[in-house]
Formats: structure tokens, C-alpha cells, sequence
């Protein structure tokens, strides 16, 4: 991507896409928790998100990788229970990739950090009925497009998108393995991961944030289109 | 259900305020609820902190002091405290010689406690952790991937904070708090369910009749209801898990903890003690010393657990260490 500045204000136009996504679906996730979890993962990643956003003043003079930094340390702060290492701790780890600005190379290594940490921290693979569900397939495609197909990042990324959104149906009917809702067991059958699901909702405002400051459309899958949608 | 509180969204703050004014050795870390030391960082010597969810008083705060811990994070009612606030004390009680982190096995507890020591480690702190996993009664629960970690840890603290104070280097201070965990084992139960200042009802309802044997600290269930028994055949039944779980054999040396849960008289928990330890008599094991009383609690539960620690020469030295601290105090010799 171009010059600081431009990756500066594209960072800033991603999270505020993402918590205004967060708080436009806080009520579909919390409900989604509240089937097999503890009924708050909505609230606290509208909460984290929307704190990280009331922080642009901040941003002004930074670089892109201490913004990215600082949204992993505000939801640290805010999202508290294990949540907040999960998404805030993993983003402020995989931070440092992006040391060197935000190029194609940079974001497959800031992709790979954060879902190893995410790995590490949370112990859960696929299949655990997690983020990771989504996660996996997200940054495997992405990794591949750019490296191995050669595709440019925008177009990457619509894949990645897609590849999560599969990631997510794929939680539906599988039992939990991980996380409070390992503790119902096979009653955790039949409802899709909140935590898989806020991470499509982040991803998808990446990608639409990506398609306004790399100027371009993509489509996406049509089969993965329309499958995880809230008014379901 | 009555309360002596004001707004539940204050008890934290407020109990924490409170606290501080009864024992002014300590201080709240501005803008956090954290407390250490006063004297912290103690020049020369590791850290060692804790934290977690309130409502287990005097857990954690209870144990800061000289001979124990340096810091505490007191987390939200049930709730892990935030990795950021768990960094803020990592870095305030850290004197260059490092920092041992003692954390119960939840998933919560356990994530925040990852995430503070990368972010302490950041910062160029030498952070080390330890898990305590003691609860026999689970393999994996509502909030764990394993066993719980419960009343044990008090023990962890203990060894753990002497072998610091007598100047011994972070490693040899997270081996002897590892030796501990090695060695301990906890099972408890419940009379009566917890009732959390926000929900002002109780978490799980039990029959008059009824009791919880397994439970946590967290106003879990517990894995079995089974109908009142007299209070000998409940310490049977935990102590005989504890002991089989811990293979403790005849001529080995214990130190016995019977922890309230918050709402139990003393009276009752000292005949359990007192079964507690004809158990013990009878299989030839012999008690170093008995500890009775409320350590680790949840919130006003009724209810008990029994904890057994295998000790050797040096934690016998490390448990009779001094300590000053406003939960427990151990004299000089």
C-alpha cells in the first residue's frame, strides 16, 4: 500500500468500520452466545472495538503497526474475560509484523502471527468449535493466494473472506471442545460460534475497508454469500 | 436476598478502598485494582503475585505482605482481572530480579495471565508462571480445560513467597512453587449455592436436603447432588478422593487444610478437622499441622473443602517461614 500516511488513515477506517459493524450486530452475537456460552461476547466486542475507535485523536502522529498495537492493548483492556487476550493479545503480538508498513508480505506475517497466538493462547485447533474455525481456513487462503496463486492482496483477502465464512457454517453442527460451551457438550450441537462469527464480522469490514482504499470491487463466492447473516 | 452493599457494580472498588485503610502496609496501585506491597518492589528479591476474580476473600489481597505475595489483582465477582492491570502490577512490584506469577487453572485467568507476562516481557520484565491445578473433582469443568485450582494455592503462595524472601533466584522460586502443586490435592462441597452481588439470587438451587460434593469456587455446580449426610461421612467422602487421588501412604508427612467456604462456622469446620484427621491417624499418615479456617471462599457459600500437602523437609521450612500478612501471620521462631 502507499504511502504512511495512507496506510495510517486506512487502519483508522478499518476499526471504525469494525465497531460500527460490532455495534450493529452486538445484540446477533450476544444472542449467539447466550446458547452456548455466557451471553456477553457482543456486548464486549462492541465495548473493546468502540473504545479502540474513541482513540483516533491518539492515532494521529503514529505508525500503522503502534495503531494496530494500541487497538490490541485497548481491548486488552476492555473486553475482559478471555476474549480480550484472545483477540486484543493476538493483535498486539502479530503488531510487530507490520513493523516494516503494511505490504502484501507484512499482512500474510501479521495473518500467521495472530492465528498462531490465537492457537497458542487458547489451546483450541479446528474443530474445537472456536474462532479458530474461522480463523484457519481465513489465513490459510490468504497465505496461499498471495504466495502460491500470486492474486493481488484485495483479491486475497475476498477469498479469505469467503474461506471464513465457510469456517463459520462449519461450527454449526459440531460439538464444542473449547470454552464454556464444551461444558453442554453435545447440547452445543446445532448452534454456530459467536467467536467464529465476530471474526467473520472483523473480516469482512477488513475486506470492505480494503476495496475502498485499494479501489476496487471483488466478488465474492456466491455459495459462502448470504449463508451467516443475522436476520437469519 | 440481602446484601451489605451498596451498588453491585461498586463492590470491587469499594471493598478494595476499604481494604486499604485497615491495612495501611498496603497500597492500590492508582487507577487499577491492584494491590501490593507498600515496600514495593522489594530490592534484591523475586515478586510473586496472584490474581483473579473477587469473592473469594481473603483471597488474594489477604496473603500480600512479607513472607508471601508482593502483588494482587483483584478481578470483577467471579470475574479474571484484565490482562493490562495484571501487567501494571507485573511491572510495579518487579525489583530486576523477576517476577513469579501464581495462577488457578481457568481459562480466563489463565489467557490474562499469558497476555500480562508478553506484556510485561515487552518491557524486558522476567515473568514466570505457575499453574495450580489441585481440585480432584473435575478433569475439565465449566471454566477449565483441566482441573480447577482451588484453596491449594494458599499453599502455593506460602512456599512460594518464603523462597523468594530468603532471596533464592525466580527459577528455584517457581521449582518450589511447582513442587507444591505436584504434591497438593483439594476436593470441596457445598451446603448452600453462593448468591453474586449482581444476580442477588442464587446460582444454582439446592433443596434443603440436597448437597453439592465437587464444586468449585465460582458458585459452580458441583459433578454430584447427593442427599445431607452427617458431617463425618461428607469429610469421608472428600478426603478419601484427596488421598486416593494424591496416593499419600503410611509414615508420609502432611499439612491439612479444611477451607470454609464463606458462610460455615468455624465449629463446623473444626469437626471436620477433627475426622479429617482420625482418617489420616488411621491409614498411618502423619499431620505436620492442621489449617482451619476460611482461605479461599466463595462469596457467603456454605460449604467446605479439604486440602492434603505431601511435604518434605523444605517445605516444612518454607510453611513455618515468617509471614505477616493481614489473612495469615506466621511469628519468627
Amino acid at each position: 500500500m502507499a504511502d504512511v500516511d495512507t496506510q495510517r488513515d486506512a487502519v483508522i477506517a478499518a476499526l471504525d468500520n469494525v465497531a460500527e459493524r460490532l455495534t450493529a450486530e452486538k445484540s446477533y452475537l450476544t444472542d449467539l452466545d447466550s446458547a452456548i456460552g455466557d451471553a456477553d461476547h457482543g456486548s464486549n466486542m462492541q465495548r473493546g472495538f468502540s473504545k479502540a475507535a474513541e482513540k483516533r485523536d491518539e492515532f494521529a502522529d503514529m505508525d500503522p503497526d503502534d495503531i494496530v498495537k494500541t487497538i490490541g492493548t485497548t481491548l486488552i483492556s476492555n473486553v475482559g474475560g478471555a476474549s480480550g487476550p484472545l483477540y486484543g493479545g493476538s493483535i498486539m503480538f502479530a503488531s510487530q509484523e507490520l513493523d516494516g508498513g503494511i505490504t502484501a508480505e507484512t499482512s500474510v506475517a501479521f495473518a500467521e502471527a495472530y492465528l498462531d497466538k490465537v492457537k497458542d493462547r487458547g489451546g483450541a485447533q479446528v474443530g474445537s468449535k472456536t474462532m479458530v474455525d474461522a480463523l484457519v481456513p481465513a489465513v490459510h487462503t490468504y497465505k496461499k493466494s498471495i504466495e502460491q496463486d500470486d492474486l493481488p492482496p484485495l483479491e486475497a483477502l475476498a477469498k479469505a473472506v469467503d474461506a471464513a465464512e465457510r469456517g463459520v457454517q462449519f461450527t454449526t453442527p459440531i460439538k464444542a471442545l473449547k470454552g464454556r460451551a464444551s461444558f453442554l457438550d453435545w447440547r452445543s450441537v446445532g448452534h454456530q460460534d459467536p467467536g467464529a462469527t465476530s471474526t467473520l464480522f472483523i473480516m469482512e469490514e477488513l475486506l470492505a475497508t480494503a476495496e475502498e482504499y485499494l479501489d476496487g470491487d471483488v466478488e465474492r463466492d456466491a455459495r459462502a454469500a448470504d449463508a451467516v447473516r443475522r436476520d437469519e | 436476598m440481602k446484601k451489605l452493599i451498596n451498588e453491585p457494580g461498586d463492590v470491587v472498588d469499594e471493598m478494595l478502598d476499604g481494604m486499604v485503610v485497615a491495612h495501611p502496609e498496603l497500597r492500590r496501585l492508582d487507577g487499577t485494582n491492584v494491590l501490593v506491597r507498600g515496600d514495593a518492589p522489594v530490592d534484591g528479591k523475586v515478586a510473586v503475585v496472584s490474581g483473579g476474580g473477587s469473592g473469594h476473600e481473603p483471597t488474594h489481597a489477604g496473603y500480600l505482605g512479607d513472607g508471601m505475595l508482593d502483588g494482587a489483582a483483584a478481578g470483577e465477582v467471579f470475574t479474571s482481572p484484565t490482562a493490562d492491570q495484571l501487567n501494571d502490577m507485573i511491572q510495579a512490584v518487579d525489583a530486576g530480579e523477576g517476577v513469579l506469577c501464581v495462577v488457578k487453572n481457568y481459562e480466563g485467568d489463565v489467557m490474562n495471565f499469558d497476555t500480562a507476562a508478553e506484556m510485561a516481557g515487552m518491557e524486558d520484565v522476567d515473568v514466570e508462571q505457575v499453574v495450580v491445578n489441585d481440585d480432584v473433582a473435575v478433569e475439565d469443568s465449566l471454566y477449565t480445560s483441566g482441573r480447577r485450582g482451588v484453596a491449594g494455592t494458599i499453599f502455593v503462595h506460602k512456599c512460594a513467597g518464603a523462597k523468594a524472601a530468603e532471596g533464592a533466584d525466580l527459577g528455584e522460586v517457581k521449582a518450589v512453587a511447582e513442587k507444591v502443586i505436584d504434591n497438593v490435592r483439594t476436593m470441596g462441597m457445598a451446603l448452600t449455592s453462593c448468591v453474586t452481588p449482581d444476580k442477588g439470587e442464587p446460582t444454582f438451587d439446592l433443596g434443603e436436603d440436597e448437597i453439592e460434593l465437587g464444586i468449585g469456587i465460582h458458585g459452580e455446580p458441583g459433578t454430584e447432588r447427593a442427599d445431607i449426610m452427617s458431617a463425618d461421612e461428607i469429610t469421608e467422602h472428600l478426603t478419601e478422593n484427596v488421598l486416593d487421588d494424591l496416593e499419600v501412604g503410611e509414615g508420609e508427612e502432611v499439612v491439612t487444610m479444611v477451607n470454609g467456604m464463606g458462610g460455615t462456622p468455624l465449629s463446623e469446620l473444626y469437626i471436620v478437622n477433627r475426622k479429617l484427621q482420625s482418617m489420616l491417624g488411621d491409614r498411618g499418615i502423619e499431620t505436620w499441622d492442621a489449617w482451619v479456617g476460611d482461605y479461599m471462599t466463595s462469596l457467603d457459600m456454605m460449604g467446605c473443602s479439604v486440602s492434603v500437602l505431601r511435604v518434605d523437609d523444605e517445605l516444612k521450612d518454607l510453611l513455618g517461614a515468617p509471614a505477616h500478612t493481614p489473612a495469615l501471620t506466621v511469628a519468627e521462631e
